[in-house]
């Protein structure tokens, strides 16, 4: 029986042998991970032609995770996208609260049979942080999550979650404190200790196998929707909307859509504060090709090859970088990049939760906002599917210090001024 | 003008025929400023150093430790350029007369232009490079130009190298064979294990025709004496940039620099 939910590309086009989008992708790894690299190749080779792999990673995607997840229209919201008809892929409903899980689950298996008891990984968000830690505590591996100091802060509720789960949360202070500088800590934990270590990589960049292997984990999200607007539209949909931080959720929905030529594939990326004021990470927008984390991109970069340090209101987005299959896709034409500010993505985060009852991560609102844009382009007869890649939970504290939701520090500190004038008056 | 791998090549055959391992000393361009980065590649090399390295910093050094990520912080945050880099070559070459290499990621070197930074390298009277991230898959393109231009390519093996992969990187380098004695990124440590004297040998064994020195981790004159042992050289970073990074003033720092390339100079003489 075929596989429900694991279902690698059955085209196999791309990447070549070598890892190779086009002109992007390819290994630059330093010679002390090639063996570590090569053997993730090998077994998720070996992994994808076995049954047994296939049936257990569906046994937890389907009762541990919750596949398949809904496709929810969204016909208050669609008012505001110019009357097209929305359809949310709710990734937001799997278990830890987001798409990552998909990918983490697999790679988990996987550190199994390479018979590898530690897990590191990356975060900015947190989310794939808390989904590694998940599967660490569900399979008794040792998990040490790598964060920008500057993510522990602004997404501490998915910090305690990690810790919750026994994982070993590490704030790496080093460059600007965000998602790059996470990873390159847990690249030099994984030279040290690359015997008994699997980098679990979260998103579809890095070096061959793994934006391949990470993509084929998450091609779930694209094949159900595809599915199911078939079943509830009667139709393709107009366009493939998700948001674009290293490119994992994206490239999931996208990918069972690419040989769909009537369906434009279309990513979020994070202008931050306007792509023109150089606070930004929006890399397809503004990047050049370049080499980060072990594979050719687009990069942030400086006419002299160092990386800049990019911005982004959404911890899951802020990276320099993007993965390879996403910069052949732009290059190819057949995917469409554009870029979406703070304040646009914070207003459709506002919007969804008014029109719908969804709270949705800051990341997902990127995608929200990009299909306001499209759903008015499209007009009335539009019909478009959207990425809800993840809950928003993890976000209201930045969101309520943006809309001013909470009872302010000034009003606290205000009113206990003026009880302590007033006690004082009393004594007196 | 062509690259000095001639240079480079004939120097570390000088020290074999002494007997002895060759010294092989790292340090970042730029930091503390690019003039006190010239000036301590010239200390090194008055030291006792045979062979300098100088760093062109990078903002994400994914295999170094703490104590080169400060360094190449300062020099960033100091505004360094690929230009001044190769003007630490250039003067660091022209006041010695003995071989300088430049260690980096490849991503400053892909952005700048292969060609371009080739022969403007050769021009500078350097004589090759060190990319620890730039595989033997994907280096058809800068071995083109370094040859082209006399320069070295300096491959890293490690101790998970198996043995066909040290064969083809053998195969593929120049200049000599850079061994990392440990699985780790650099810094001082407490002691080189045997998985360095392991891969040396393994090294040996493809026959190839490269020295073969020892880096990661050495740090003092007892290190170096133990590695000259079974080494052709001892790559040593990390201490001299700590003893820069710990100095008062940088005048300081070079004079720590010189001292400690003198100790691990009669290190590498055997006589630590």
């Amino acid at each position: 029986m075929p596989s429900e939910f694991f279902i690698p590309d059955p085209e196999g086009r791309v990447p070549t042998a070598e890892g190779y989008f086009g002109a992007f992708g390819g290994k630059f790894i330093p010679e002390a991970l090639v063996a570590a690299v090569d053997e993730v190749a090998v077994e998720y080779d070996k992994a994808k032609a076995d049954p047994e792999f296939a049936r257990e990673l569906d046994d937890l995607l389907a009762h541990y995770t919750g596949r398949p997840s809904a496709l929810t229209e969204v016909p208050r919201f669609a008012e505001h996208a110019g009357g097209a008809r929305v359809f949310l892929k709710r990734e937001d409903l799997n278990h830890t609260g987001s798409h990552k899980i998909n990918n983490v689950l697999g790679q988990a298996l996987l550190t199994k049979r390479m018979g590898k008891t530690r897990v590191i990984a990356e975060t900015g968000a947190g989310q794939h942080g808390v989904a590694t830690a998940t599967a660490c505590a569900l399979f008794g591996l040792d998990c040490t999550i790598y964060m920008g100091e500057i993510d522990t802060r602004r997404q501490a509720l998915n910090v305690a979650r990690m810790r919750m789960l026994g994982a070993e949360v590490v704030a790496v202070k080093s460059g600007s404190r965000t998602l790059k500088d996470a990873i390159n800590e847990a690249f030099r934990d994984w030279v040290a200790n690359v015997d008994r270590t699997h980098y679990l990589f979260g998103t579809v960049a890095g070096p061959h196998p793994f934006p391949a292997m990470v993509r084929d984990f998450h091609r779930v999200i694209g094949v159900e929707a595809r599915r199911q607007i078939l079943e509830r539209a009667g139709r393709l949909p107009d366009a493939a909307v998700a948001c674009v931080g290293g490119g994992s959720n994206a490239i999931g929905l996208f990918h069972a859509f690419i040989p769909d030529a009537g369906v434009r594939l279309i990513g979020c990326e994070p202008a931050g504060h306007g792509v023109e004021t150089g606070e930004h990470a929006a890399t397809l927008t503004a990047g050049e090709p370049g080499i980060l984390h072990g594979s050719r991109s687009y990069v942030l970069q400086d006419d002299e090859g160092q990386i800049t340090e990019p911005y982004s209101i959404s911890a899951g987005l802020d990276y320099p970088g993007i993965g390879p299959e996403h910069s052949y896709l732009k290059d190819s034409g057949r995917g469409e990049y554009r870029a979406v500010t703070d304040d646009a993505a914070m207003q459709a985060l506002r919007l969804l939760s008014r029109t719908e009852g969804i709270i949705p991560a800051i990341e997902s609102a990127h995608a929200l906002a990009g299909a306001l844009e499209v759903g008015r382009e499209l007009g009335a007869d539009g019909l478009i599917v959207v990425n809800l890649s993840g809950r928003g939970d993890k976000d209201m504290d930045t969101a309520a210090r943006y809309f001013g939701l909470y009872d302010t520090d000034a009003t606290v500190a205000a009113d206990a001024d003026t009880e302590a004038a007033e006690i004082e008056g009393d004594a007196q | 003008m062509s690259g000095t791998i001639q240079l480079l090549t004939d120097t570390l055959a000088a020290a074999r025929a002494e007997g002895r391992s060759a010294l092989i000393a790292y340090l970042p361009a730029g930091f503390p400023t690019v003039d006190g980065g010239i000036e301590a590649v010239k200390a090194a090399f008055d030291g006792g150093a045979d062979v300098v390295e100088v760093g062109l910093p990078h903002s994400d050094p994914v295999l170094d430790g703490p104590v080169i990520q400060t360094a190449d912080d300062i020099a960033l945050r100091g505004g360094v350029r690929i230009a001044d880099v190769l003007r630490t070559v250039r003067e660091a070459h022209a006041a010695t007369g003995k071989p300088v290499l430049v260690m980096t990621y490849w991503n400053p070197i892909d952005r700048y232009g292969v060609e371009r930074f080739t022969a403007e390298l050769a021009e500078a009277g350097g004589a090759g490079c060190i990319l620890p991230d730039l595989p033997v898959q994907e280096s058809a393109l800068w071995r083109e130009h370094a040859e082209k231009h006399g320069l070295a390519t300096v491959f890293v093996v490690a101790p998970s190298s198996r043995d066909e992969r040290l064969a083809e990187i053998t195969a593929a380098g120049s200049g000599f064979v850079y061994a990392a004695s440990l699985m780790g990124v650099t810094g001082t440590r407490a002691s080189v294990g045997a998985q360095a004297r392991d891969l040396v040998r393994r090294t040996r064994d493809t026959g190839t025709g490269l020295p073969v020195c020892v880096g990661l981790g050495v740090s003092d004159p007892a290190q170096a004496a133990e590695v000259a042992g079974f080494a052709d050289g001892v790559i040593v970073g990390s201490a001299f940039v700590k003893r820069m990074l710990d100095a008062p003033d940088a005048a300081t720092g070079v004079a720590e620099v010189r001292a400690l390339a003198a100790d691990l100079a009669r290190g590498v003489r055997g006589q630590a």
